[in-house]
């Protein structure tokens, strides 16, 4: 059952990239229908059956590769397949504008779908790396898709920050199979010991995926790719791409190296983020263009992921479990939220024909829902109930008043104010002023996709027990304390 | 930032990193897996001869399926960004005699020694990426002397550059229909299979190679651009 | 020492020399060769710090082989983007 998760994707790349223009077309809808239906059986047997090793062609790791699906990785697929179906709903629409570029997605689309369901379902630091550059060549391809001088000199900045990237994480898996002679993480997570050569292959793979995730002050290359790819590019790019990297990161410091992490790094690691919750949060208020707020909007969301190390490690178990749940939802709404806001605010700048904030006047008449659609995003990322953002906030404020981390508590709660700050700034020009230009009517479809996901992110704070008890089907919840 | 102060920056992380890459290497511990021992124990099992072979195509034969698919994002992001106004080829190149003459004895020559590449893959250092580089050379090489090679036929073309992946991943997910589990060869049939699939990977390759030094923009792109299909 | 060992701090020396030049040189060209040769780098230190042990292991040996197509692609997905971008009147060396 396992795999099937990897050929669907894998076979309409295919599939979109030799058939004629109109069949491409035809075949996205039973693809994201087939990849949501395989996701959400998996989901299911998980529930049932617990987590499951798949071993590829009858191979057992070490030797051979072996998918891992457990209630994290069924998780993320869920989440992935929903966001990626409507994303794809609306570049249908949206990509109509675009004839040479929609030739292209398509294939780079799937590719990058396969990328993401690979690296949730992997069990091997090697392939973890293939799954990377996979999923790094597909988001810069399709960041560059538009070839306009802006657009390529945003793909080839993220591009160089990706293959650097993984080149330090492929440097760290390199150091690690030297140590244990295995690079299966079953095996690894059982035998890595707090000793330099771990640590040192630590560091340098947790230095690629900062790099990779775009945490703060490594983030330089995101606010341009996102902000300045196409529409639904920046949704999966900001929704799904920068988790995979977390994703790892998070298996890294929790499961295969958690006993060679110490309390310091991981305090390191939360100060990292909470520069990127300020720093992105005060960009966001500076810009001029709506598509740079919500880039740098993510590079702020982004911090918060980071606060899971220093809320996680070195603390009670009760904490621990508070924070790992609290930045599990917290992924989630953030990539539900996140992709609502890049697909409204895509048919806001395409019924405008602009960008800048100050002239967003008079959309509030002409395309209500898409506006709707972005005040419920915004209510989800500032943390406001009901929404999923309001849970994950209060599961991570939780954590920390238990583990005694007043300083986290008040980067959380700064942060949320200051989220507000920048998302205000859009409704009061939109709401008070009047239009001064031709607003066009855009396609109800465009609008309806992005209604459909920032629902979710609001539906998320009333089924928050649905993710949360998957996640108890997982043995990667983080181990109290760490060595010290 | 001023000249001086980013050198003096990278070379500090220079150096740190240096300094953490050898502490790593010498501290390493005592390997506890020893995974070669399990290559050689199962190579038999893996109908190859050649363990680096058997590793890529059999044993971790899932990276190297991804491995493929990354390939062929790379071109179809080449064939994305190809120019539609670019120059039509010049071809005057190829009326120089001597060059003509001499590609003419050099191709032949290096798709021989591909196809022994990627036979020798079997039992001895080689395999498909190897003999799909040097097809990529000879059609570089062609390409520089003047002769268009470019695909007339864009679906074709695009074909070609996905076969090798279509045939790994029919293969791959044949097994399943035999109540195999994804990416396993049946009995006795593994030696051929991984042979044929490699075949058709080096012409995939190869072309995927050409492609994207034809396309790529810049001075001559000949007829570029004609993504209608 | 062993040669294998020797291979894995020249590996390291490699990756360092290489880390100085991606982070120095301002334009896109030479960063992508620092790139390339940082990948030679992590390659040596692949190969050489397993078989420091148990000999000659052919599994790094294929990883190595896989991380070069790898590296093939991305270098030519970089290539690719960069000739447009210059054609499209960017500045290679911002």
């Amino acid at each position: 059952m396992t795999p099937i998760l990897l050929i669907i994707p894998l076979a309409f790349a295919i599939l979109t990239l030799l058939l004629p223009r109109n069949w491409a077309r035809a075949t996205i809808i039973p693809g994201l229908v087939l990849q949501v239906g395989a996701a959400v059986l998996l989901c299911i047997q998980i529930y049932h059956d617990g987590p499951q090793d798949y071993a590829l062609g009858d191979w057992q790791a070490p030797l051979g590769i072996s998918l891992i699906a457990d209630g994290f990785s069924v998780t993320l697929l869920a989440l992935t397949s929903l966001v990626a179906a409507l994303c794809a709903v609306y570049a249908q629409y949206f990509l109509t504008r675009y004839p040479r570029e929609q030739r292209y997605f398509w294939p780079l689309f799937w590719f990058l779908l396969a990328a993401l369901n690979g690296i949730w379902l992997a069990g091997d630091l090697f392939n973890l790396y293939v799954g990377l550059e996979l999923l790094g060549l597909s988001a810069v391809g399709m960041v560059a898709l538009t070839a306009e001088k802006t657009t390529l000199k945003a793909a080839l900045d993220y591009l160089y920050a990706a293959l650097f990237g993984s080149l330090a994480y492929l440097a760290g898996v390199a150091l690690l199979y030297g140590a244990y002679g295995t690079l299966s993480i079953v095996q690894l997570s059982e035998m890595a010991a707090a000793n330099p050569t771990t640590q040192v292959a630590l560091g340098l793979m947790t230095v690629g995926l900062l790099l990779k995730t775009a945490i703060f002050p490594l983030h330089y290359w995101l606010p341009p790719a996102h902000g300045g790819a196409l529409a639904p590019v920046s949704a999966l790019l900001s929704a799904l791409v920068v988790k995979a990297s977390f994703y790892i990161l998070a298996l890294l410091w929790l499961d295969v190296g958690a006993l060679a992490v110490t309390v310091n790094a991981a305090q390191a690691m939360g100060f990292l983020g909470a520069g990127a919750i300020f720093w992105g949060s005060w960009q966001a208020f500076q810009t001029r263009q709506i598509k740079m707020l919500v880039a740098y909007s993510t590079v702020a969301q982004l911090g918060y992921l980071m606060l899971l190390f220093p809320l996680a490690i070195g603390v009670s178990e009760a904490a621990a479990h508070l924070a790992w749940q609290g930045t599990v939802l917290h992924l989630l709404a953030h990539a539900f939220a996140k992709a609502a806001m890049f697909l409204a605010v895509g048919t806001l700048v395409l019924a405008l024909g602009h960008g800048r904030i100050n002239d967003f006047g008079g959309v509030s008449q002409r395309n209500p829902v898409a506006l709707f659609a972005f005040g419920l995003s915004a209510v989800s990322l500032m943390g406001l109930p009901p929404s999923g953002g309001f849970n994950a906030k209060w599961l991570l404020l939780q954590s920390a008043i238990a583990s005694g981390q007043w300083h986290w508590f008040v980067v959380m709660v700064i942060g949320g104010l200051l989220t507000a700050a920048y998302v205000f700034r859009v409704f009061r020009v939109s709401f008070v002023q009047t239009a001064k230009h031709d607003i066009q009517e855009t396609h109800p479809a465009l609008q309806f996709s992005a209604l459909a996901l920032a629902l979710m992110a609001i539906g998320l704070g009333f089924a928050s027990e649905i993710p949360m008890s998957f996640m108890n089907l997982t043995d990667f919840t983080p181990s109290p304390g760490g060595s010290p | 930032m001023s000249r001086s102060l980013r050198i003096a920056a990278a070379g500090i992380v220079a150096f740190g990193t240096l300094y953490a890459l050898i502490l790593a290497v010498l501290n390493a511990p005592q390997m506890q897996v020893n995974l070669p021992q399990q290559v050689a124990l199962n190579l038999e099992q893996s109908g190859i001869d050649h363990p680096i072979t058997a590793v890529l195509l059999n044993f971790r034969s899932y990276d190297t399926l991804l491995e493929v698919a990354v390939l062929l994002v790379a071109v179809v992001t080449g064939l994305a960004l190809r120019e539609r106004d670019a120059l039509t080829a010049h071809t005057e190149q190829a009326r120089d005699p001597m060059l003509h003459a001499l590609t003419r004895r050099l191709l032949p020559l290096l798709l021989i020694t591909s196809v022994y590449i990627l036979w020798s893959g079997s039992y001895a250092p080689g395999g498909a990426f190897q003999a799909g580089a040097l097809v990529a050379a000879a059609g570089v090489i062609a390409r520089l002397a003047g002769y268009d090679i470019a695909s007339r036929a864009d679906v074709l073309l695009r074909l070609g550059l996905a076969l090798g992946f279509i045939l790994f991943l029919t293969v791959a997910v044949s097994a399943m229909f035999g109540g195999r589990p994804f990416l396993n060869y049946p009995e006795g049939w593994a030696g051929s299979l991984i042979f044929l699939i490699e075949a058709v990977l080096t012409f995939s390759i190869g072309l995927t190679l050409i492609s994207l030094f034809v396309h790529a923009p810049g001075d001559s792109s000949p007829r570029g651009g004609d993504d209608d299909d | 020492m062993t040669i294998d060992l020797w291979y894995a701090i020249v590996g390291s020396i490699i990756v360092a020399l290489s880390v100085f030049a991606f982070l120095t040189s301002r334009h896109l060209m030479k960063k992508l060769l620092a790139f390339n040769i940082m990948g030679s780098g992590v390659f040596l230190i692949m190969v050489g710090l397993p078989q420091h042990q148990h000999g000659v292991d052919p599994v790094p040996q294929a990883l190595v082989l896989t991380g070069i197509v790898v590296a093939v692609s991305a270098t030519a997905l970089a290539l690719v983007i960069l000739r447009r971008y210059v054609r499209a009147g960017g500045n290679p060396a911002p």
